[in-house]
């Protein structure tokens, strides 16, 4: 590397530099954090609301939600636009298959029926002060691990 | 001032929130390549927590090229204390008539804040009973079914992928299922 030209003690260019980038994903997180808890979409009532169809505010969030994230993404793709760290934009297809994701899917779905919580709003749920969030989120990293313990077994 | 300040604590509606959490696919493909995931972090988490001799294979990888991810997720608790902390919403969830009843039903009243005082009452040992059921389901589901809300719902259909739109099928019909029967017979044991 260019390390001799640069000012003394501040040789190492590419973790100044990772540690830059890391900076955008956190203001990224707080963006993200800040629109699940204004948009209520990290409230268990309206979870609940949700998943008895008594309201369409959910709907309509996940709906909008994809409806732009379809069409800013197409264009996104379709410009032909390099990332901003000079990469070709892919997006990475998701294994085929369908037991994984109906069993698994179910699975989560019943989880998340109950405490009205998905992973997203765990950690936002935490930062404004929910502790009990803690319990959620240890049980969460158990029920990875066990997934990880066991996954030869089940079927994909 | 004081307008401000209201307008600040205020929820938003959700053609307001539903194109900005749309918006955040485009945004991470286009600031480093990066596939939009919440739930990939309880794995990276694992990865990281894990010893080596307890470390099964799912497990071993280079977590640290991931890192991004992490960070998000640290974002993701900063942004919970600015909007759910400093400017919390200091009116109870705005529910439908209908959607009220039904959580007065369960024993639950309609208070200012987002999880109900209820389910958040560590005195209770149905308290860690539902939580901790519903994290492990959480967690084990997520990485069983390769992604939660965003990595499917939000990621995955705006990407048209036929394996998400099974997945995000299969969440809602289990948590249909769960809030409909399993809840009102967890609340019993409960209250």
């Amino acid at each position: 590397m260019s390390a001799g030209t640069r000012i003394p003690g501040v040789t190492d260019a590419p973790v100044t530099r990772a540690a830059g980038g890391l900076l955008v994903y956190l203001m990224m997180g707080v963006y993200f954090g800040v629109v699940l808890i204004k948009s209520e979409a990290a409230s268990w009532y309206r979870i609940q609301e949700m998943f008895r169809f008594e309201s369409v505010h959910m709907y309509g969030l996940i709906g909008s939600a994809v409806l732009t994230g379809l069409l800013t993404t197409w264009l996104l793709r379709r410009s032909g636009a390099r990332s901003l760290d000079g990469q070709t934009i892919t997006v990475t297809p998701k294994e085929r298959g369908w037991a994984r994701y109906v069993l698994g899917g179910a699975t989560f779905g019943i989880g998340w029926g109950l405490a009205g919580v998905c992973p997203g709003p765990i950690f936002t749920l935490l930062g404004a002060g929910v502790w009990p969030m803690l319990v959620v989120l240890t049980f969460a990293l158990l029920g990875t691990w066990l997934y990880g313990a066991l996954r030869k077994h089940l079927p994909h | 001032m004081t307008d401000l300040l209201d307008l600040l604590r205020s929820p938003w509606p959700w053609w307001v929130g539903g194109p900005l959490i749309g918006l955040t696919v485009p945004l991470l493909l286009w600031i480093g390549n990066k596939g939009f995931g919440i739930s990939a972090n309880l794995r990276h988490a694992c990865a990281v927590l894990l010893p080596d001799a307890a470390k099964p294979s799912f497990f071993r990888y280079n977590w640290r090229a991931e890192r991004w991810n992490l960070t998000f997720a640290a974002g993701l608790i900063l942004g919970g204390t600015l909007a759910g902390l400093i400017l919390a919403n200091p009116e109870p969830t705005r529910l439908s008539a209908a959607g009220a009843a039904s959580v007065n039903a369960l024993g639950v009243q309609v208070r200012p804040g987002l999880v109900p005082a209820e389910l958040t009452d560590l005195s209770n040992p149905g308290v860690w009973l539902l939580l901790g059921v519903s994290g492990l389901l959480v967690g084990f589901g997520t990485r069983y079914g390769g992604g939660c809300t965003s990595g499917h719902a939000i990621t995955g259909l705006s990407t048209l992928q036929a394996p998400s739109l099974i997945a995000t099928v299969s969440f809602f019909a289990g948590g249909i299922l769960s809030a409909n029967l399993l809840l009102p017979a967890f609340m019993a044991v409960v209250r």
